[in-house]
């Protein structure tokens, strides 16, 4: 342990926990919007069951989510850390807010966004993971598959409004996260660096898009 | 052109460290072609005039290369403008009749003297626990004894123009003082000497940049943006890799 105490005690190795961890959940976010983009198959869904119930029994799976799950916590707990530590560098606060913006608000707000997104997170887990991968309390059964059970969640707006605005968190904790967790690691190359940003942002628009276009259109009734 | 113009100034005064702190108000008649330090030596000699104390701010060379004149102006390190320091700064870049906020660099790492003066000591206790470089002494060598890549040089001679000023800490929300850190350990690490403590150096100086108080870098920018210098955001890389390299080393 003591070689990586640094992860957890300095300034620096705390960051790069938070880089490690969140590359495994944007590596996790591609395989849980490709999934999720299977209802577009127009297919009833059959492909989304199939997808969804590979996941739930597919022992590697299982293995590499207790992984996700700890590495989940991991990011949580070290990022609220964190920002509760970086809060307390400054005790007189200035009296004049900048005039020339020298950064984009959502990167000085990563502990604002990651907070709601793991309120998020919460309801998530508790709508679709629990019904999900604990069969006895969800009752999922041929005829009441995940694909029905979430067409019946999104028939209620309230849900609806909440994961579009959790999509809405995500898109910009990824616009700063996904090119600062490179900074992170050490790469800032004078031209793989444009390009990680571009990807970046092309990431953290069209995956958080995939993700909140799915309840809109369920609730809408767009596709069958 | 118009040859002279009023300001109206908010100014945090403050006795010394343990005072509480608060802004005053002064309106001050200035000239456009003069410079924000000399439009405070105008304050103060108004001050003294009256019989009032001074304002307290810190200056020293008055041409850019000290990294003494830390103000923050209307929210900025330095003031509107980018890549300067406040000596540099020149009052037309105001507007006849501006309020300007005038405070010091806040974070508890840099506690104020007194007014706009605060106590860099913690860069300087940074420095000085990073150590030594070996260098043979006695007569001096041969400019080119060393060979040294041009890129290279050009490289670390980019980090070596950081002067310590500290306004990459005032403007960062976590008060970090990385991009500082970052543009030492970029310029040491990059030259031939001092590579027998390339990794204990940097482990060292950043063991004193958490002592001292400074916050975790989350790579906001707000440095990078704010320094008069332009050290760039990638000296931040490579301080990460150094120290996680040293660290994996077992340092
Ligand atoms: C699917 C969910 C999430 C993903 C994909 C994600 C991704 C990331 C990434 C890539 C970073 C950048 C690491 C770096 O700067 O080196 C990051 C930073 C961070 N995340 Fe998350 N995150 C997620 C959820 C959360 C949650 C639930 C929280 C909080 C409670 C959170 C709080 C933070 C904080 C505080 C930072 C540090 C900000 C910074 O260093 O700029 N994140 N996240
Ligand atoms: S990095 Fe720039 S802002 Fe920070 S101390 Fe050096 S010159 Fe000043
Ligand atoms: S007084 Fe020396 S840099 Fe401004």
């Amino acid at each position: 342990m003591g070689v990586l105490s640094f992860l957890f005690s300095s300034s620096i190795g705390r960051k790069l926990v938070m880089a490690v961890t969140g590359v495994s959940l944007i590596a996790f976010l591609v395989v849980h919007c490709a999934i999720n983009a299977c209802v577009y198959f127009m297919d009833g869904g059959a492909t989304f069951n199939a997808a969804a119930e590979f996941m739930a029994h597919n022992l590697f799976i299982r293995l590499a989510e207790v992984g996700l799950i700890g590495g989940l916590l991991i990011h949580i707990v070290q990022g609220l850390s964190l920002t509760l530590d970086n809060m307390k560098k400054r005790n007189n606060k200035y009296g004049a807010a900048p005039k020339r913006s020298n950064s984009t608000w959502y990167s000085r707000s990563m502990g604002l966004l990651g907070t709601i997104l793991l309120l998020f997170l919460v309801m998530h887990l508790k709508d679709f993971w629990i019904v999900s991968r604990f069969d006895a309390q969800g009752g999922l059964t041929e005829t009441k598959t995940l694909y029905h059970f979430m067409v019946e969640v999104f028939t209620n707006p309230v849900p609806v409004t909440l994961y579009v605005l959790g999509c809405i968190s995500l898109a910009y904790h990824l616009l700063h996260g996904f090119q600062s967790a490179f900074q992170t690691f050490g790469l800032n190359h004078p031209i793989l660096t444009p390009m990680i940003k571009t990807l970046g942002v092309a990431f953290s628009i069209i995956v958080p898009l995939v993700f909140a276009s799915i309840p809109v259109v369920l609730h809408l009734d767009l596709i069958k | 052109m118009k040859h002279s113009m009023k300001v109206n100034l908010q100014v945090w005064r403050q006795k010394n460290a343990q005072a509480q702190g608060n802004f005053e108000n002064y309106s001050v008649e200035t000239n456009p072609n003069m410079s924000f330090l000399e439009m405070f030596d105008v304050l103060n000699e108004q001050l003294i005039h009256d019989g009032k104390e001074p304002v307290a701010f810190d200056h020293d060379c008055r041409e850019g290369i000290c990294g003494m004149c830390s103000m923050v102006i209307n929210g900025n390190p330095h003031g509107p403008k980018q890549a300067i320091t406040t000596c540099q700064l020149h009052m037309r870049s105001f507007n006849d009749g501006d309020t300007i906020v005038v405070e010091p660099w806040r974070a508890n790492a840099f506690p104020v003297i007194k007014d706009l003066s605060v106590n860099r000591s913690s860069f300087d206790r940074i420095i000085a626990s990073g150590g030594f470089v070996s260098v043979n002494t006695g007569n001096a060598v041969d400019a080119n004894n060393i060979l040294i890549p041009k890129d290279i040089a050009d490289e670390a001679f980019e980090a070596a123009t950081c002067i310590g000023c500290g306004a990459c800490v005032s403007a960062c929300k976590n008060a970090s003082a990385m991009l500082f850190v970052g543009a030492k350990v970029t310029q040491l690490s990059l030259l031939p000497q001092g590579q027998a403590e390339r990794q204990s150096r940097v482990v060292a100086m950043v063991n004193q940049m958490d002592a001292e108080g400074f916050g975790a870098c989350t790579n906001t920018g707000a440095c990078a943006a704010e320094c008069p210098k332009g050290i760039p955001l990638s000296v931040i890389a490579t301080l990460n890799r150094e120290y996680t390299s040293a660290k994996l080393n077992g340092k």
